[in-house]
């Protein structure tokens, strides 16, 4: 669902920094809608990071990550050529998979 | 009294599930018990939210908290964490006076720097609590964020 993530991975120095713009409203299930009816809660919950087998984090999120999910880390032993996998899932069941290389 | 969501029931089933997954060698003891987090996301007071993660963290001038002190978008707020202290394994962000205090929770393998960037919603003026996990132990500090327009939609 939704547009393609924004993946940007640049290695260092042996460390490599990865920046990832998520597309996804994030809805907390508090809002009401201009008719008055609440907006149902609707968030990514569940994120996994991969390059190659390896994991490299894995994050769980409530629904107050702000709307389009900004995440930023680094991690070590990647270098340019590699893949930078990004997955998502989220509460209704929805999942979508990035991925990007490093550079 | 008991309440919906954590009846004996529940958190029974939930850790029979754990423990078969253990059992098999699908998850490590270690994993089993940050998996068993993801209801604490629900929970609505900064209290039962620590309690969730393990108990009350240590004071600890190891985490740094980048946030701005006033945040002009409390749907934005830009919210860094770097922790220093060796074998960190878990960051949280927990955000106080949020309708449910905790917000995101990082799993750090082995080769990850313990650094974590991203961006909360803040419903008002209130602490955001790092908490990290490190050797199996729990550590904190925190930084006061003044909003000025409150984040969750009300």
């Amino acid at each position: 669902m939704g547009d393609p993530m924004r993946i940007r991975a640049q290695v260092k120095d042996g460390t490599t920094d990865v920046r990832v713009l998520m597309g996804h409203p994030m809805e907390t299930g508090q809002r009401k809608d201009a008719a008055g009816k609440t907006v149902p809660a609707h968030y990514i919950n569940d994120v996994k990071v991969m390059v190659g087998d390896r994991t490299v984090l894995t994050a769980k999120w409530g629904p107050a990550v702000s709307q389009n999910p900004f995440l930023q880390f680094r991690f070590k032993g990647a270098k340019a050529g590699d893949k930078v996998s990004v997955t998502w899932a989220d509460n209704k069941g929805d999942k979508r998979s990035d991925e990007a290389v490093i550079v | 009294m008991t309440t919906p969501r954590t009846s004996r029931r529940n958190v029974l089933k939930q850790g029979s599930a754990l423990a078969a997954l253990v059992a098999c060698g699908l998850l490590t003891a270690r994993q089993a018990q940050a998996f068993a987090d993801a209801s604490a996301f629900e929970l609505k007071t900064m209290d039962e939210a620590l309690k969730a993660l393990g108990g009350t963290p240590a004071d600890s001038k190891d985490i740094t908290i980048t946030s701005p002190d006033i945040a002009e978008n409390g749907a934005v707020v830009p919210v860094a964490v770097t922790s220093n202290l060796p074998k960190t394994q878990e960051i949280y962000i927990v955000v106080e006076k949020n309708p449910n205090p905790l917000t995101a929770g990082f799993t750090i393998p082995e080769g990850t720097d313990p650094f974590v960037s991203t961006r909360v919603k803040m419903g008002q003026s209130t602490n955001v609590y790092a908490v990290v996990k490190a050797d199996g132990k729990l550590y904190s500090t925190h930084k006061e964020t003044k909003v000025t327009l409150g984040g969750c939609g009300g």
